[in-house]
């Protein structure tokens, strides 16, 4: 890069990339300066797709906020879900029966795989590798076969609920998953022999978008590109919530903390992230997948034609909801993207008064243009693909 | 996070260099946070990262919140994070409202944690709470020329106009 400075036989100009352009992975406009093609200067625009989600939720009672706030970060709605029921248990002080935790565990593990191969696909295509795509939305549609079966539904689940999931998994769902567990390290291998020796593939990510781990941990980067830089930090492990603390998975950090590290980072946490489903289903406890708490948890179908207590509670929960008891919590997870905070402020009413997501897209977007900065603008478009943001979750 | 003892220390030091910093600390459903004085919120967050034996280096989120009608109505909650020693610590700067036309100030953190620019800018875009300092302190997620600011609790939900031809035609 250093003799490209010293020849400036090119003049400045500044470019604006996007909204609408295929490799911003969203509605990301980008104004770059360029100097020949190499990028000087770079800001990033957003918030093309604001749709005032934290403070819709400001007006719906807690049980109507979960489908909401899954639609911000569309590509891991299960995790957005996790970390409002999570804040809200831990305001209403509410234990989660272990069943609960094991199947979150399971649906979480599933949706930050079905998160990475949407990643993978998308930024392969960006690269030229067309065939990735297909590859993996294969495997990720058998991923969301798997939440249909259990939800009812492959996006958008609102699986999670305040004390435990809506249903218990249904029959021959065990069997699917098993398959899928089986297959799916076989098929990040087939990944990897695809991507992995491909000249192409290895010339454009090797050695690009290098930023160091103290930059990144200034600028607050968490997640797969923080472990990238060489550093082991995951939510999962440093802090005890859901069936983590009893699964044996490991974190893989990257050396150079450039664009390939950050893809074989991502890639062989798709396969930690399938050990640790194994486990989740294997030790899966026996019991209640949903907390027995009359107060806050609906009552089951079944007891509402013979028992009119429970017709009332039914009622209330469905009409009012329940009161949450002034307080205010953050509840932070480890989403595919880094860290995915949820601050949940309560005044005492059935509605929120205030719910704000920490979202790991919004704050990685900062290290963008260190990312990018004096590198090709070809370069610039891999480091975005790498940076992974989902513009529905920067946005909000 | 830190227990009871260590967070009555870190209060205690604090106002042995910063007299009336700290307005009230405590633990709300097992996580320790500081309320403290917005005039004193640089030095106390610079004390918390820098000071040997706290190293609250890293800023997880930065965020607003609107008490109305409690007063001090606004606040700003810096949730800070100590990684050697997985310790989390919300720290919660309370700003007045100044009243109409007016906008609440606080010196922004920018200088000590690079991370807050966007979330320092989000929360002026959603809140009106200036950051003194603030290198670029614009509207992040809505338009430049918005007026309002949209999440306090008193601004209205809906009711935009939507310039779409179906509109124009329907209601002139």
């Amino acid at each position: 890069m250093a003799e490209l400075a010293e020849d400036r036989t090119t003049e400045a100009m500044t470019v604006n990339i996007g909204p609408h352009h295929p490799a911003t992975h969203g509605v990301l406009r980008l104004v770059v300066d360029l100097e020949g093609e190499v990028v000087r200067d770079l800001r990033p625009v957003i918030g093309y797709v604001h749709t005032g989600i934290e403070k819709s939720c400001e007006e719906k009672s807690y049980w109507k906020v979960i489908p909401f706030v899954e639609r911000m970060d569309y590509v891991s709605y299960f995790f957005q879900m996790e970390a409002f029921c999570g804040a809200v248990e831990r305001l209403i002080e509410l234990e989660i029966p272990p069943r609960a935790k094991y199947l979150r565990t399971i649906f979480l593990e599933l949706n930050r795989i079905h998160s990475h191969l949407v990643w993978l696909g998308t930024t392969a295509l960006d690269l030229g590798a067309i065939s990735m795509l297909w590859y993996c939305f294969r495997e990720r549609d058998r991923i969301l076969d798997l939440f249909e079966m259990a939800a009812g539904q492959r996006m958008h689940t609102r699986y999670f609920q305040v004390g435990g999931v809506i249903e218990d998994i249904p029959l021959g769902f065990e069997r699917k998953l098993r398959e899928f567990i089986r297959d799916m390290p076989v098929r990040v291998g087939q990944y990897q022999a695809l991507l992995d020796r491909n000249e192409v593939f290895l010339s454009r990510t090797k050695g690009t978008g290098i930023v160091s781990r103290e930059r990144l941990l200034e600028l607050g980067v968490t997640g797969p590109l923080l472990r990238a830089a060489g550093e082991p930090w995951d939510l999962r492990k440093a802090f005890d919530y859901l069936a983590y603390p009893e699964m044996d998975f490991k974190v893989p950090v990257g050396t150079v903390g450039d664009n390939y590290d950050r893809y074989r980072v991502r890639v062989a946490e798709m396969v930690e992230s399938t050990r640790i489903v194994e486990q989740a289903l294997d030790g899966l406890p026996e019991g209640p997948f949903i907390a027995d708490d009359r107060k806050y948890v609906l009552p089951p179908r079944s007891e509402l034609s013979t028992s009119m207590e429970s017709l009332i509670h039914h009622f209330k929960l469905v009409t009012e909801g329940y009161r949450v008891g002034p307080g205010e919590i953050y509840y932070a997870i480890e989403s595919p993207r880094g860290e995915l905070g949820c601050f949940v402020l309560a005044d005492g009413s059935a509605k929120p008064a205030r719910v704000h997501f920490r979202d790991p897209s919004f704050v990685n977007l900062q290290a963008f243009r260190d990312m990018s900065l004096d590198g090709y603008v070809a370069d610039m478009i891999v480091s975005l693909g790498m940076l992974d943001p989902i513009l529905g979750g920067v946005d909000r | 996070m830190p227990d009871a003892p260590g967070l009555e220390l870190i209060r205690g030091q604090i106002e042995q260099d910063h007299p009336g910093a700290v307005l009230d600390s405590g633990f709300e459903h097992g996580r320790a946070s500081l309320a403290i004085d917005p005039a004193h919120v640089l030095p106390v967050l610079s004390w918390l990262r820098d000071a040997p034996g706290q190293g609250y280096r890293f800023l997880s989120s930065l965020h607003a919140a609107d008490y109305l009608p409690a007063e001090p109505r606004f606040a700003v909650h810096y949730e800070l994070l100590n990684r050697d020693r997985v310790e989390r610590l919300r720290v919660k700067a309370l700003l007045a409202d100044p009243g109409e036309n007016e906008l609440p100030e606080i010196d922004s953190c920018v200088s000590l944690f690079p991370t807050a620019d966007f979330q320092e800018r989000e929360a002026f875009d959603f809140f009106g709470i200036v950051f003194k300092g603030h290198p670029d302190l614009t509207r992040i997620l809505l338009p430049e020329d918005y007026v309002g600011w949209p999440q306090r609790r008193d601004f209205p939900v809906g009711g935009e106009p939507v310039t779409f031809t179906y509109n124009e035609r329907a209601y002139g």
